[in-house]
C-alpha cells in the first residue's frame, strides 16, 4: 500500500553536501575570472598541441582530443592523440 | 505631503537590497526591513528600483495610492513630494514606488543620486529594492549604497547569483570607485531556511552558505506561511501578527542598526503526519 510505502520512504544521500562541493568548485573558478579565459585557451592549446605533433606526424583536426576536470583541490587536463597506425608502428 | 524634520540631523544610511537572481524575497525583505526600521523610529524611506515590474506597492499595500513615482521625479514631471506615499500604520515611513510602463533607462546615474540626496536630508535609512539581475537597474540600485543586503535562498543557483553580486557590490558602487571611501558593507540575509530539511542533509546550512560567500550574515529568515500571508494582505511582514519570520526580520532590522543580537534559527513547526498525508509534506 502506498500508505506505508510513504511512511517508510529511505532517507536520500545528503544532497546539501553536493550542493555545496560544486558550489565551492565553480565559484573558485569564476571568481578568479577564468570563466571566459578558459574558454579562450583551450581551443589555443589545443591548436597549438595539434600543430607541434603534425611537424612530426600527418594527423587531422580532430585527433587531438582536450579535455578539461575540474577538481576542488586538483585540476586535470586530459589529452587524447590518436597517432595514425603507421606513424605509431615506425 | 510635508515631512516633518525633527532635531537630530538624519543619518541618510543608503541600503540596498539585492541578490542576482529573482524570486528569492528582495521586495518582501525591503519592506519588512523599512518597517521594522520605522518601528525602531527611524525615519524612513523605501525606493523601488524595479522599473517595469513595481510590485514594492502592492507588498507595502500601498499600490491604490500611486499617483507620481521614481520616474515621474527624475524626469522633474513631479517633485519628489508628491511621489513619496506615508505608510498608513507608521509615520515615520515613505514610499516611493515605480512605474510600470516607462523605459528601464530613464534610472540616470545623475538622476538617482539626485533623488537620494534630497531624500537623504530627510530621511535616516533609505533602503533600494533592487530589481533582479545584473543589468542596469540593479546597477543603479546599488550604486550609492553604503550598505548591502544580499538575500539569499540556500540553494545552488542563488547562492552563485549572490556571489556574483558581491563582486559588483565590491567593483561596480561609488563606493569602490572612490579610493578613500570604505567598501560598501555587504551582509547575507538567508531567507527560506527550512530547519528539518537542514538537519536531515537536504539543505544546505547557514554555516555552509556563509563559508561559500565569505560575508557576514545579517539574519536567517524561516520557511514560514506567515511570508505569503503578509504578501497577500499587504502588509510587511514584521507589522504583520507574530510569526517565526516576523521575530527574524525584527532580530535583523536590530543588528542592522548596530545591535547585538543573537543567532536565533527557528524553525516551522514540522507538519504532523495528518498534515503531510494531506499534501503539505514538503
Amino acid at each position: 500500500m502506498s500508505f506505508f510505502n510513504f511512511a517508510r520512504k529511505p532517507r536520500r544521500p545528503k544532497s546539501a553536501q553536493t550542493a555545496k562541493d560544486r558550489l565551492q568548485i565553480l565559484l573558485a573558478h569564476e571568481r578568479s575570472g577564468g570563466g571566459t579565459a578558459e574558454n579562450d585557451y583551450l581551443p589555443l592549446l589545443q591548436r597549438d598541441i595539434v600543430a607541434a605533433i603534425r611537424k612530426h606526424v600527418p594527423i587531422a583536426e580532430d585527433d587531438v582530443e582536450v579535455r578539461m576536470e575540474r577538481g576542488d583541490k586538483m585540476s586535470s587536463l586530459e589529452i587524447n592523440i590518436e597517432l595514425p597506425r603507421s606513424a605509431a608502428s615506425s | 505631503m510635508s515631512i516633518e524634520l525633527k532635531e537630530k540631523p538624519p543619518l541618510g544610511r543608503v541600503i540596498v537590497i539585492t541578490s542576482g537572481k529573482g524570486g528569492v524575497g528582495k521586495t518582501t525583505s525591503s519592506a519588512a526591513i523599512s518597517a521594522g526600521l520605522a518601528q525602531q523610529g527611524f525615519r524612513t524611506v523605501v525606493i523601488d528600483f524595479d522599473v517595469g515590474l513595481r510590485n514594492l506597492d502592492m507588498t507595502m499595500g500601498c499600490e491604490r495610492r500611486v499617483v507620481f513615482d521614481f520616474i515621474n521625479v527624475i524626469q522633474g514631471d513631479a517633485r519628489l513630494k508628491q511621489a513619496l506615499i506615508r505608510d498608513k500604520r507608521l509615520d515615520n515611513l515613505c514610499i516611493l514606488p515605480t512605474s510600470q510602463t516607462r523605459d528601464k533607462n530613464a534610472l540616470t546615474k545623475e538622476g538617482v543620486e539626485k533623488v537620494l540626496d534630497e531624500l537623504k536630508q530627510e530621511f535616516d535609512y533609505i533602503i533600494c529594492d533592487s530589481p533582479a539581475g545584473i543589468e542596469h537597474g540593479a546597477q543603479m540600485a546599488m550604486y550609492f549604497a553604503d550598505e548591502a543586503v544580499v538575500v539569499t535562498n540556500p540553494e545552488v543557483s542563488s547562492v552563485r547569483d549572490s556571489d556574483r553580486v558581491l563582486g559588483l557590490l565590491s567593483s561596480q558602487t561609488l563606493r569602490a570607485e572612490s579610493k578613500d571611501a570604505a567598501p560598501v558593507k555587504a551582509q547575507v540575509l538567508l531567507t527560506r531556511h527550512d530547519k528539518a530539511r537542514v538537519e536531515s542533509g537536504e539543505m544546505m546550512t547557514v554555516e555552509d552558505v556563509l563559508e561559500i560567500l565569505a560575508v557576514p550574515l545579517l539574519g536567517v529568515i524561516p520557511e514560514s506561511q506567515a511570508i505569503l500571508r503578509a504578501s497577500n494582505i499587504g502588509t510587511p511582514v514584521v507589522l504583520d501578527q507574530p510569526s517565526a519570520a516576523r521575530r527574524a526580520y525584527e532580530d535583523a532590522v536590530s543588528r542592522l542598526i548596530g545591535n547585538e543580537v543573537e543567532m536565533r534559527i527557528e524553525g516551522e513547526r514540522r507538519p504532523n503526519l495528518l498534515n503531510r498525508l494531506f499534501g503539505r509534506a514538503s
